[in-house]
């Protein structure tokens, strides 16, 4: 048996020895992200806690810091970021309907590409300027004379600012890498109509990225008034 | 569990030396790239058993300081740095993994018929992130330590201490996702692993709190990790967060801590919880009475953990408002307790109770929880707090539910199962007067700081007025006698590894599939996979099981 | 074990799976798009406390969105949207119980028996 399973274990069909049923596997590997989603949820949910406390009590150094970021940028990268997970949900769509692997490269790729642009916006308009800037907390932050008593709230706003989208561009590098590693199961043939249980969970795990950006983005930049 | 079952599963008696998942593979590298859970459940063992020696050194080194009013050991730095680390070593790297990642490991799968849990690579992984925390504590402790009490509180730890804390902060960071990885293996195991007629409710309760455990894991774990992230980034960047001078909160740093830290207590007692109605039910002969209330109760403490850890900040500065919400939240988790507690009283209650080792620690342990339960309701009582906060009153309550409680169901169930886990049996009247020496150890060192903490004894401090000297040396007289009583079941359990008689598949007679099958058991768990037929805990319709005895 | 490995291998490796339609995803990619131009605009009208509502309001759609069709959980019951529940019912706790301490910090406590202090909760609530 043992020998039997480990066979099991790599076998092309990526069915492994420990289940009983490729459904129970498909399911199990589904349940197991939806559950690594929770914690993520939670995960982000301290911050937004603070960020909800924080906001209550200093809602003026909110607004003054929301008005250092640039509304245009964060508008772009929620577009940049719902397209790649309309392209996500379409390589899936390819696997699961048996399209051959160059339809689902085909889609997997510009979805890496709007991932990278997400980061590319973020890194080289947003957060270099805010270093040049002095907006950039532990980075010679500069209390400017127009915040007035506020000032250090408004470092505390960018502090979790930097923090809320630097932990969500963590997650977008992490994505981008499981996405490599897909193209690169998919170029191999391992994906079929029957298993194509990789694609769909980092799929799950690609929109979730994108939902807590839907999220950053209005309790963000959207402090207009 | 069917008798045919039983058959299939046992290879004949006659046969040479069977093949089990301890002599299958030989040799360091089959162990450490192992992805059998119950080999991982042995790496885990190891693992945590040097952490709880460490933990246990700093321990005694406290109790030897406080046998005089000036302090007889240690300065009061390194004192404090003592209380730290015994905190956090216990805490993060004993008592929450202890029960779900050794017997959890080890019995989740075979309990519910399965061969594996649903991600065993995954498993392994947990295990090598968890040995990096605890890699990383031990560096800590021994480069200097950290002296700002296993709870972090800001200020302190981001502003004034002088310690390593982000290096401590990241080794709990670390074995977090240790902790979230296994609960989410867990989860999913229970919900897609289980053999064919294995219901829900025929599961054995040590899987119904291995689940709620798991659900904490899932739920709770994630917030302590991002709190200990915003610790990290104040401490290096000073930029507000915690600190009131820029407008930050220090108390939100405590409802983001206890958030994750007041349901972890449960992490460390649900999982006991479990254990203890198995032992209950094997040695009383008896189906666990009212077993879909001891299930559901085990749900409802997971549930209810989550809402009450402001009972933790009752004198630090939260909103009264808050504290009375908290405070009657707080006293709604003696309910889903007292229901379990009822309810294995209700089993012995005219059962055929036999007195092995693993009974004795069961029985210690419903007399310990109540009490550490008991005195629970008085720090949750909002008056009562006042007085009673902050003092030896606190520490003994707890060390009741921890040490009382979680570590006598661990030593319990590592003894109920050992002869599963290692195929040999140990000699049982030494276990015995262990289990009693470690009772009597226990009730000595920890009694007398009740009695400490209701005169008024602040904890976390290396000197105290001379009239409460008596006491302490009490308490630490009892603190050696409990060493004494850990000291001897080391021994003895690793002798038995080569001199203990052979086990057989089930020495105790015991119900349940992991008794099924063959001692050690093999690495597929069962040669077949087992059909379930009947509930949990079938003692009173079943024939006798023949018992093999020492 | 080898009879069930190809009972397996004949008998459960059928996989089956519901097949969302292009268009259905080409139109919830739309509506994310035009929700995105919506909350973008919508924040630059002065609409009082209701900026922060409205926001949230939008950002829950376009995640419900998101959640239903892209990842599936609309043809999914069961086990996915418990999960998902629960976990923003946690999420929920922790912000409600945290703010419901932060927020009444401050108020005044009522020197009278422990009616005093359900007096200002009643008045906060109906003021």
């Amino acid at each position: 048996m043992s020998d039997a399973a480990i066979t099991h274990g790599d076998n092309p069909t990526g069915f492994a020895h420990q289940f009983e049923e490729l459904d129970q596997q498909h399911d199990a590997g589904r349940l197991g992200m939806w559950l690594f989603l929770a914690t993520e949820i939670l995960f982000f949910g301290g911050l937004f806690t603070g960020y909800t406390v924080y906001r209550s009590l200093h809602p003026q150094a909110f607004l003054l810091g929301s008005h250092i970021l640039e509304v245009k940028y964060g508008a772009i990268n929620t577009a940049v970021l719902i397209c790649s997970s309309f392209t996500m949900a379409m390589a899936i769509r390819s696997a699961q309907t048996g399209k051959r692997k160059g339809a689902i490269i085909g889609w997997l790729i510009p979805t890496m590409l709007l991932g990278a642009t997400f980061l590319f916006l973020k890194f080289r308009f947003e957060w270099y300027h805010d270093y040049l800037e002095h907006t950039m907390p532990g980075f010679g932050f500069y209390y400017r004379p127009e915040w007035g008593a506020h000032a250090p709230q408004v470092q505390m706003f960018m502090c979790f600012y930097f923090f809320m989208t630097g932990l969500h561009a963590l997650h977008m590098i992490v994505g981008i890498g499981i996405l490599l590693v897909l193209t690169w199961m998919t170029s191999r043939g391992r994906f079929t109509s029957q298993y194509f249980a990789p694609l769909e969970i980092s799929g799950l795990y690609w929109h979730f990225v994108d939902i807590i950006w839907i999220f950053l983005f209005p309790l963000l930049y959207l402090i207009r008034f | 569990m069917s008798t045919t079952a039983t058959v299939e599963n046992l290879p004949n008696a006659s046969a040479e030396p069977q093949v089990n998942y301890l002599n299958a593979r030989y040799g360091v590298k089959s162990w450490l790239l192992t992805v059998d859970h119950k080999r991982i459940g042995l790496l885990y063992l190891c693992t945590i058993t040097v952490m709880f020696v460490v933990g246990g050194i700093a321990a005694t080194m406290m109790r030897i300081n406080l046998l005089e009013p000036q302090g007889a050991l240690v300065e009061p730095e390194t004192y404090n740095k003592l209380f730290s680390t015994h905190g956090l070593v216990m805490v993060f790297f004993f008592l929450v993994p202890s029960i779900p990642v050794t017997l959890g490991n080890f019995l989740i799968p075979m309990m519910i018929g399965a061969r594996d849990v649903a991600f065993p690579r995954l498993n392994l992984l947990s295990w090598y992130i968890f040995a990096t925390g605890c890699l990383i504590m031990l560096y800590v402790v021994c480069t200097g330590g950290v002296d700002t009490g296993w709870t972090f509180y800001t200020p302190f730890s981001t502003t004034y201490s002088t310690t390593d804390v982000v290096l401590a902060a990241l080794s709990i960071f670390v074995a977090g996702f240790s902790s979230i990885l296994t609960g989410v293996n867990f989860i999913v195991t229970i919900h897609k692993m289980r053999a064919p007629g294995m219901t829900w409710f025929r599961l054995p309760l040590f899987i119904w709190s291995m689940y709620a455990s798991a659900i904490i894991f899932v739920l709770g774990t994630p917030v302590i990790a991002i709190t200990l992230l915003l610790l990290g980034v104040e401490r290096l960047l000073h930029v507000g967060i915690f600190d009131p001078a820029l407008g930050g909160d220090p108390l939100l740093f405590q409802h983001l801590f206890w958030f994750y830290s007041h349901p972890a207590v449960y992490i460390m007692i649900l999982p006991s919880m479990g254990v203890i109605s198995e032992l209950i039910a094997a040695f009383s002969r008896k189906r666990i009475f009212g077993y879909s209330f001891v299930a559901f109760s085990s749900l409802a403490i997971a549930i209810i953990s989550f809402l009450v850890w402001g009972h933790h900040m009752f004198v630090s500065g939260e909103s009264i408002y808050a504290g009375l919400v908290f405070s009657v939240l707080s006293f709604l988790v003696a309910i889903p307790s007292a229901v379990k507690v009822f309810n294995w009283t209700a089993t012995l209650y005219k059962g055929s109770i036999s007195y092995e080792a693993p009974m004795l620690y069961a029985l210690g342990f419903l007399g310990l929880f109540t009490i550490g339960g008991l005195t629970g309701l008085y720090l949750a009582s909002l008056s009562t707090d006042v007085h009673l906060s902050g003092t030896y009153f606190v520490v003994a309550h707890f060390h009741y539910i921890m040490v009382g409680a979680a570590v006598m169901a661990f030593m319990g169930g590592i003894h109920f199962w050992w002869p599963k886990i290692t195929g040999h049996l140990y000699p049982d009247l030494w276990a015995r007067i262990a289990a009693a020496i470690i009772f009597i150890g226990f009730n000595l060192t920890f009694f007398p700081q009740f009695v400490l903490g209701y005169l008024g004894m602040p904890r976390r401090y290396a000197m105290y007025p001379a009239e409460f000297q008596a006491l302490n040396v009490l308490s630490t007289a009892g603190a050696s006698v409990l060493a004494v009583g850990y000291i001897i079941p080391f021994i003895y359990l690793i002798w038995s590894l080569k001199y203990g008689p052979v086990a057989g598949p089930n020495p105790f007679g015991a119900k349940g599939l992991e008794w099924t099958t063959q001692s050690p058991p093999p690495t597929e768990n069962y040669l077949k996979i087992p059909i379930v037929t009947e509930e949990a805990y079938n003692y009173e319709t079943a024939p006798e099981p023949e018992v093999v005895r020492v | 074990m080898s009879s069930h490995s190809e009972s397996a291998a004949h008998g459960h490796l059928m996989f089956h799976e519901h097949v969302v339609p292009v268009s259905t995803y080409l139109a919830v990619f739309i509506t994310l798009l035009i929700a995105t131009g919506l909350t973008t605009w919508i924040a630059f009208q002065d609409l009082g406390q209701w900026n922060l509502v409205v926001a949230l309001a939008i950002a829950v759609c376009k995640a419900s969105l998101v959640v239903l069709f892209f990842m599936h959980v609309k043809y999914n019951k069961g086990l996915s949207r418990i999960v998902l529940i629960a976990a923003v019912f946690w999420l929920g706790i922790m912000i409600t119980f945290t703010l419901a301490d932060e927020l009444t910090r401050h108020w005044q406590i009522n020197p009278q028996p422990w009616v005093g202090t359900i007096v200002p909760v009643v008045r906060h609530l109906l003021f």
